[in-house]
Protein backbone atom coordinates (compact mmCIF):
# COMPACT_ATOMS: atom_id res chain seq x y z
CA UNK A 1 0.00 0.00 0.00
CA UNK A 2 1.19 3.20 -1.32
CA UNK A 3 2.68 5.59 2.20
CA UNK A 4 1.69 9.12 1.92
CA UNK A 5 3.63 12.13 3.03
CA UNK A 6 3.01 11.62 6.80
CA UNK A 7 3.29 14.92 9.35
CA UNK A 8 5.22 14.31 12.94
CA UNK A 9 2.11 14.61 15.19
CA UNK A 10 2.06 12.39 18.20
CA UNK A 11 -0.71 10.02 15.98
CA UNK A 12 1.28 9.40 13.89
CA UNK A 13 4.25 8.60 15.53
CA UNK A 14 2.39 5.85 17.10
CA UNK A 15 0.88 4.32 14.03
CA UNK A 16 4.20 2.61 13.24
CA UNK A 17 4.13 -0.92 14.70
CA UNK A 18 7.47 -0.80 15.63
CA UNK A 19 7.10 2.03 17.66
CA UNK A 20 3.90 0.46 19.45
CA UNK A 21 6.57 -2.25 20.61
CA UNK A 22 8.67 0.19 21.86
CA UNK A 23 6.02 2.12 23.82
CA UNK A 24 5.04 -0.90 25.21
CA UNK A 25 8.81 -2.29 26.12
CA UNK A 26 9.30 1.17 28.16
CA UNK A 27 5.45 0.57 29.94
CA UNK A 28 7.23 -1.76 32.34
CA UNK A 29 9.63 1.07 32.89
CA UNK A 30 12.98 3.45 32.47
CA UNK A 31 15.22 1.43 29.48
CA UNK A 32 18.07 1.64 28.18
CA UNK A 33 18.71 1.48 24.33
CA UNK A 34 20.06 -1.57 24.77
CA UNK A 35 17.54 -3.38 26.26
CA UNK A 36 15.26 -2.14 23.89
CA UNK A 37 17.29 -3.56 20.59
CA UNK A 38 16.82 -6.70 22.74
CA UNK A 39 13.83 -6.67 23.50
CA UNK A 40 12.30 -5.19 19.75
CA UNK A 41 14.87 -7.24 17.63
CA UNK A 42 15.97 -4.18 15.68
CA UNK A 43 19.08 -2.76 14.96
CA UNK A 44 20.34 0.05 17.28
CA UNK A 45 20.39 2.87 14.44
CA UNK A 46 16.70 1.80 14.03
CA UNK A 47 15.39 1.49 17.65
CA UNK A 48 17.20 5.43 17.75
CA UNK A 49 15.84 6.46 14.74
CA UNK A 50 11.92 5.14 16.29
CA UNK A 51 13.06 6.90 19.56
CA UNK A 52 14.17 10.11 17.77
CA UNK A 53 10.42 9.75 16.35
CA UNK A 54 8.47 9.43 19.52
CA UNK A 55 11.14 11.87 21.46
CA UNK A 56 9.97 14.84 19.39
CA UNK A 57 6.44 14.18 19.67
CA UNK A 58 6.97 13.81 23.60
CA UNK A 59 5.96 10.35 23.58
CA UNK A 60 9.02 9.30 25.73
CA UNK A 61 11.52 11.44 27.43
CA UNK A 62 15.44 10.22 27.85
CA UNK A 63 17.73 11.01 30.74
CA UNK A 64 21.34 10.40 30.97
CA UNK A 65 22.63 8.30 33.89
CA UNK A 66 26.62 8.09 33.37
CA UNK A 67 27.05 6.83 30.03
CA UNK A 68 23.90 5.40 29.70
CA UNK A 69 20.69 6.71 28.14
CA UNK A 70 17.59 5.58 30.01
CA UNK A 71 14.35 6.21 28.26
CA UNK A 72 10.73 6.47 29.93
CA UNK A 73 7.15 6.53 28.59
CA UNK A 74 5.35 10.13 28.87
CA UNK A 75 2.13 9.06 30.00
CA UNK A 76 0.47 12.47 29.82
CA UNK A 77 1.79 13.37 26.17
CA UNK A 78 -0.36 9.79 24.97
CA UNK A 79 -3.82 10.21 26.49
CA UNK A 80 -5.16 12.63 24.47
CA UNK A 81 -3.66 10.48 21.13
CA UNK A 82 -6.28 7.54 22.72
CA UNK A 83 -8.81 9.95 23.76
CA UNK A 84 -9.01 11.05 20.55
CA UNK A 85 -9.15 8.28 18.30
CA UNK A 86 -11.33 6.29 20.22
CA UNK A 87 -14.74 7.42 19.32
CA UNK A 88 -13.87 6.20 16.08
CA UNK A 89 -12.17 2.73 17.17
CA UNK A 90 -15.03 2.12 19.18
CA UNK A 91 -17.50 2.82 16.49
CA UNK A 92 -15.65 0.21 14.36
CA UNK A 93 -15.05 -2.21 16.92
CA UNK A 94 -18.61 -2.18 17.80
CA UNK A 95 -19.77 -2.65 14.16
CA UNK A 96 -17.02 -5.55 14.01
CA UNK A 97 -18.83 -7.44 17.27
CA UNK A 98 -22.67 -7.34 15.38
CA UNK A 99 -20.59 -8.27 12.13
CA UNK A 100 -19.03 -11.19 13.76
CA UNK A 101 -22.17 -12.32 15.28
CA UNK A 102 -24.16 -11.91 11.81
CA UNK A 103 -20.94 -14.25 10.14
CA UNK A 104 -21.48 -16.62 12.77
CA UNK A 105 -25.44 -17.07 12.18
CA UNK A 106 -24.51 -17.35 8.05
CA UNK A 107 -22.03 -19.96 8.97
CA UNK A 108 -24.22 -22.00 10.89
CA UNK A 109 -27.43 -21.94 8.97
CA UNK A 110 -28.55 -23.58 6.26
CA UNK A 111 -26.56 -22.42 3.09
CA UNK A 112 -29.99 -22.20 0.82
CA UNK A 113 -31.90 -20.66 3.69
CA UNK A 114 -32.28 -16.86 2.36
CA UNK A 115 -32.11 -17.67 -1.46
CA UNK B 1 0.10 0.88 24.23
CA UNK B 2 -3.60 1.48 23.03
CA UNK B 3 -4.33 2.93 19.98
CA UNK B 4 -7.54 1.04 19.32
CA UNK B 5 -10.34 -0.42 21.69
CA UNK B 6 -11.55 -3.79 20.99
CA UNK B 7 -10.34 -5.28 18.07
CA UNK B 8 -10.19 -3.00 15.10
CA UNK B 9 -6.95 -1.63 14.54
CA UNK B 10 -6.98 2.21 13.86
CA UNK B 11 -4.18 3.55 12.11
CA UNK B 12 -3.28 6.83 9.79
CA UNK B 13 -0.76 5.65 6.98
CA UNK B 14 -0.63 9.04 5.48
CA UNK B 15 -1.94 12.26 6.52
CA UNK B 16 -5.04 12.19 5.04
CA UNK B 17 -5.97 8.12 5.43
CA UNK B 18 -7.74 6.32 8.07
CA UNK B 19 -6.35 2.70 7.85
CA UNK B 20 -8.88 -0.20 9.65
CA UNK B 21 -7.77 -3.82 9.81
CA UNK B 22 -10.02 -6.44 11.09
CA UNK B 23 -9.66 -10.48 11.40
CA UNK B 24 -12.30 -12.51 10.73
CA UNK B 25 -12.85 -16.19 10.99
CA UNK B 26 -15.28 -16.57 8.07
CA UNK B 27 -14.50 -16.61 4.73
CA UNK B 28 -13.96 -13.40 2.22
CA UNK B 29 -17.41 -14.51 0.10
CA UNK B 30 -19.56 -14.56 3.78
CA UNK B 31 -17.78 -11.16 4.97
CA UNK B 32 -18.45 -9.83 1.58
CA UNK B 33 -22.35 -10.83 1.60
CA UNK B 34 -22.41 -9.19 4.65
CA UNK B 35 -21.44 -6.18 3.31
CA UNK B 36 -23.68 -5.84 0.52
CA UNK B 37 -26.66 -7.55 1.33
CA UNK B 38 -29.55 -5.17 2.78
CA UNK B 39 -31.17 -7.71 5.85
CA UNK B 40 -27.46 -8.42 6.62
CA UNK B 41 -26.04 -4.97 6.87
CA UNK B 42 -29.00 -4.01 9.02
CA UNK B 43 -27.83 -6.34 11.14
CA UNK B 44 -24.63 -4.76 11.96
CA UNK B 45 -23.67 -1.53 10.53
CA UNK B 46 -24.93 0.12 13.36
CA UNK B 47 -22.96 -1.72 15.92
CA UNK B 48 -25.54 -1.53 18.30
CA UNK B 49 -26.02 2.32 18.40
CA UNK B 50 -30.19 1.81 17.10
CA UNK B 51 -31.81 0.62 14.71
CA UNK B 52 -30.67 0.77 11.14
CA UNK B 53 -34.09 1.75 9.48
CA UNK B 54 -32.91 2.32 5.67
CA UNK B 55 -30.41 -0.29 4.02
CA UNK B 56 -30.63 0.63 0.12
CA UNK B 57 -27.59 -0.63 -1.83
CA UNK B 58 -27.92 -0.63 -5.94
CA UNK B 59 -24.51 -3.09 -6.01
CA UNK B 60 -23.21 -1.87 -9.70
CA UNK B 61 -20.73 0.44 -10.78
CA UNK B 62 -22.51 3.92 -10.24
CA UNK B 63 -24.69 2.35 -8.13
CA UNK B 64 -25.92 4.53 -4.92
CA UNK B 65 -26.11 3.15 -1.36
CA UNK B 66 -27.39 4.80 1.51
CA UNK B 67 -27.93 3.65 5.22
CA UNK B 68 -29.69 5.20 7.88
CA UNK B 69 -29.58 4.40 11.65
CA UNK B 70 -32.26 5.60 14.22
CA UNK B 71 -30.86 6.37 17.07
CA UNK B 72 -31.94 7.75 20.59
CA UNK B 73 -35.45 9.75 20.08
CA UNK B 74 -35.25 9.28 16.65
CA UNK B 75 -32.53 10.84 15.95
CA UNK B 76 -31.18 9.96 12.58
CA UNK B 77 -27.48 9.00 11.30
CA UNK B 78 -27.77 8.99 7.83
CA UNK B 79 -24.53 7.92 5.28
CA UNK B 80 -24.77 7.57 1.31
CA UNK B 81 -22.61 7.13 -1.50
CA UNK B 82 -21.90 5.50 -4.88
CA UNK B 83 -20.12 2.66 -5.72
CA UNK B 84 -16.97 3.24 -7.77
CA UNK B 85 -15.14 -0.54 -8.27
CA UNK B 86 -16.71 -4.03 -7.69
CA UNK B 87 -14.67 -7.15 -7.16
CA UNK B 88 -17.02 -9.81 -5.98
CA UNK B 89 -15.87 -11.51 -2.46
CA UNK B 90 -12.42 -9.31 -3.29
CA UNK B 91 -12.77 -5.89 -3.49
CA UNK B 92 -15.57 -2.81 -3.20
CA UNK B 93 -14.32 1.16 -3.92
CA UNK B 94 -17.25 3.40 -2.53
CA UNK B 95 -17.51 7.08 -1.67
CA UNK B 96 -19.12 7.85 1.97
CA UNK B 97 -20.70 10.91 2.71
CA UNK B 98 -22.17 11.78 5.90
CA UNK B 99 -25.14 13.77 5.42
CA UNK B 100 -25.01 15.69 8.52
CA UNK B 101 -21.34 16.86 8.00
CA UNK B 102 -20.46 20.64 8.07
CA UNK B 103 -21.27 22.75 4.99
CA UNK B 104 -17.85 22.92 4.30
CA UNK B 105 -16.95 19.66 4.41
CA UNK B 106 -19.97 18.78 2.69
CA UNK B 107 -18.83 21.08 -0.12
CA UNK B 108 -15.46 18.80 -0.51
CA UNK B 109 -14.98 15.45 -2.35
CA UNK B 110 -16.38 13.15 -0.56
CA UNK B 111 -14.21 10.19 1.53
CA UNK B 112 -13.97 7.41 -0.42
CA UNK B 113 -13.80 3.50 1.12
CA UNK B 114 -11.17 1.02 -0.44
CA UNK B 115 -12.59 -2.56 0.93
CA UNK B 116 -10.41 -5.38 0.82
CA UNK B 117 -11.98 -8.93 1.50
CA UNK B 118 -8.34 -11.15 1.33
CA UNK B 119 -8.55 -14.85 2.60
CA UNK B 120 -6.27 -14.84 5.45
CA UNK B 121 -4.10 -18.58 6.51
CA UNK B 122 -6.67 -20.28 8.40
CA UNK B 123 -9.91 -19.95 5.73
CA UNK B 124 -10.59 -16.50 7.90
CA UNK B 125 -10.39 -12.71 5.82
CA UNK B 126 -7.89 -10.03 6.69
CA UNK B 127 -10.39 -7.00 6.07
CA UNK B 128 -8.99 -3.45 5.37
CA UNK B 129 -10.69 -0.42 4.82
CA UNK B 130 -8.71 2.47 3.86
CA UNK B 131 -10.66 5.77 3.89
CA UNK B 132 -9.04 8.19 1.37
CA UNK B 133 -10.69 11.60 3.45
CA UNK B 134 -8.55 13.95 0.61
CA UNK B 135 -7.07 16.62 3.17
CA UNK B 136 -6.47 15.85 6.91
CA UNK B 137 -8.89 18.93 8.35
CA UNK B 138 -11.70 16.16 6.94
CA UNK B 139 -9.49 13.05 8.16
CA UNK B 140 -8.97 14.39 11.59
CA UNK B 141 -12.76 15.28 11.55
CA UNK B 142 -13.67 11.85 10.93
CA UNK B 143 -11.46 10.65 13.69
CA UNK B 144 -12.42 12.77 16.01
CA UNK B 145 -16.83 11.77 15.53
CA UNK B 146 -17.04 8.49 15.93
CA UNK B 147 -20.47 7.78 15.62
CA UNK B 148 -21.21 9.34 18.95
CA UNK B 149 -24.74 10.42 19.85
CA UNK B 150 -23.85 10.80 23.23
CA UNK B 151 -26.03 7.35 24.09
CA UNK B 152 -23.43 4.88 25.59
CA UNK B 153 -25.31 3.54 28.04
CA UNK B 154 -27.94 2.71 25.64
CA UNK B 155 -25.78 1.83 23.31
CA UNK B 156 -24.62 -0.83 25.26
CA UNK B 157 -27.67 -2.26 26.47
CA UNK B 158 -28.57 -2.50 23.01
CA UNK B 159 -25.31 -4.37 21.73
CA UNK B 160 -26.10 -6.83 24.70
CA UNK B 161 -29.53 -8.11 23.33
CA UNK B 162 -28.09 -8.36 20.01
CA UNK B 163 -25.56 -10.79 21.79
CA UNK B 164 -28.28 -12.70 23.09
CA UNK B 165 -30.63 -13.26 20.45
CA UNK B 166 -27.41 -15.06 18.03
Amino acid sequence: MARAATTADAFNAIAEPRRREILDALAGGERPVGDLVALVGLAQPQVSKHLRVLREVGAVAVRDEGRRRLYRLNGRALKPIHDWVSPYARTWSERFDALDDVLHDLETEDPHADE
Amino acid sequence: MQTSSGTAAITTPGDEQILITRELTSPPALVYRAWTTPELVKRWWSGGHGPVTVADIDLRVGGAWRFVISGEGGFEVAFHGEYREIVPDERLVYTEVFEGAPADAAASEPPLDIVTFAPSGNGGTTLTILVECHTKALRDLILESGMESGAQGQMDALEEVARSLT
